[in-house]
């Protein structure tokens, strides 16, 4: 088969059997890349995860970039990761067709009431994981502190017209705290002399 | 020209989510209330749907807002920006993987940047929880939780004991091994069958 059609349809087999992307997929991506077909190692995966999260993006598609581009460049590449999402995209315009039409009926709604309250549930229990492994002393505290006062203040404060509503709309916005917070992890590694080799 | 904002905004969301698909909400929420392309009614039903279907949660949550916009194109459109700031830093850093894996520099900024992601899904996740726990008169006309009630009541009491009870069994040991699909479909039938 081409390989690029078969870099296409491996990964769209990836896409459509992960669910919530991230480490749920790390098994089934093992066992189609390392035991079936030989494409990467278990230890070029670990990395390819590990990079994958401290890279921009998502991390099912960074690794299915990964694996492409070591089969072959940056077109194999570009077909992993467009063999990735195409499962998703079908899949959920499908739903979302299907729910445009059915929205109004009320079983719909309550039902969806009912899953908004499990989907608060299911993000509290994630939130609570990830605090566990990101927030490991006093400087990372008080990252996870700063940024999420302004983060709730940016969310539930409508700023007011004029230059303070400027500033206050700058400072709350995701895109800043991320970039100011990389930065923080620098100076306080660099203050504890964490860059040097 | 809808389609090239649209490519913009989620090309913005790939380059700034650090590490899963939680990582884009704190982004989507920012969009919706920059633009009117869905409330945040509209978001916590995406959050639901893209946890329910396969593939990872960031790509179907930029398929679904896409196709929410602006049909199949958009939902094209919409992933096609998320993905690209992937594909341009992952080609650039796999010529020196090894470099960028022992780099202090690059350990150092994600020292800082996870509590901040972790901090930014949690501000996301109080939006969310008031949406879906409290009665609002924002969420939205056609979803608006308990629209039959009284505006005076605040809290939804039935949700919050729903987020109650699958929080608890998210904590149990033999439970917790479940797929949330489980939790989603039990809450959808605890909501039609309840009238929430």
């Amino acid at each position: 088969m081409n390989v690029y059609l078969d870099l296409f349809w491996t990964f769209a087999k990836i896409g459509a059997c992960t669910f919530g992307g991230g480490y749920a997929m790390l098994p089934i991506v093992q066992r189609e890349l390392v035991e079936k077909r030989n494409w990467a190692t278990e230890e070029e995966l670990s990395d390819y995860f590990a990079i994958g999260q401290c890279t921009p993006g998502i991390i099912a598609v960074n690794t299915a970039t990964f694996v492409g581009h070591k089969r072959k460049g940056a077109s194999g590449g570009v077909a992993a990761t467009l063999g990735l999402v195409f499962p998703c995209l079908v899949i959920i315009m499908v739903i979302a067709a299907f729910l445009q039409n059915f929205a109004q009926l009320p079983v719909v709604i309550h039902a969806f009431n009912g899953v908004r309250a499990c989907v608060c549930a299911l993000i509290l229990s994630s939130v609570l994981k990830l605090f566990r492994s990101s927030v490991v002393d006093k400087p990372t505290l008080a990252i996870f502190c700063v940024v999420l006062v302004l983060a709730a203040v940016g969310t539930f404060v409508t700023p007011p017209p004029g230059a303070a509503g400027a500033v206050l709309g700058f400072v709350t916005s995701p895109i800043v705290l991320v970039v100011a917070a990389g930065v923080a992890g620098l100076c306080v590694r660099a203050a504890k002399g964490g860059l040097k080799k | 020209m809808i389609y090239l904002r649209l490519f913009f905004e989620f090309f913005k969301v790939g380059l700034f989510s650090i590490g899963g698909g939680l990582a884009t909400i704190p982004f989507l929420t920012d969009l919706g209330s920059r633009t009117d392309w869905f409330t945040s009614g509209d978001l916590a039903n995406m959050i639901a749907v893209s946890e329910a279907t396969p593939g990872p949660m960031g790509v179907n949550m930029a398929t679904y807002v896409g196709f929410h916009l602006r049909g199949i194109p958009g939902g094209v459109v919409a992933t096609l920006g998320l993905v690209t700031p992937s594909i341009i830093v992952i080609l650039i850093i796999a010529g020196f993987l090894k470099k960028f894996r022992e780099s202090r520099a690059v350990d150092a900024a994600f020292y800082g940047l996870r509590p901040a992601s972790t901090a930014l899904i949690a501000a996301a996740l109080l939006e969310v929880c008031s949406i879906a726990l409290l009665f609002h008169t924002t969420a939205g006309p056609e979803m608006a939780p308990g629209s039959h009630v009284p505006r005076t009541e605040l809290f939804n009491w039935p949700a919050i004991a729903l987020a109650a009870v699958v929080f608890l069994c998210l904590r149990e040991k033999h439970l917790k091994k479940l797929h949330p699909i489980v939790f989603i479909a039990a809450s959808a039938v605890a909501g039609a069958v309840f009238q929430f």
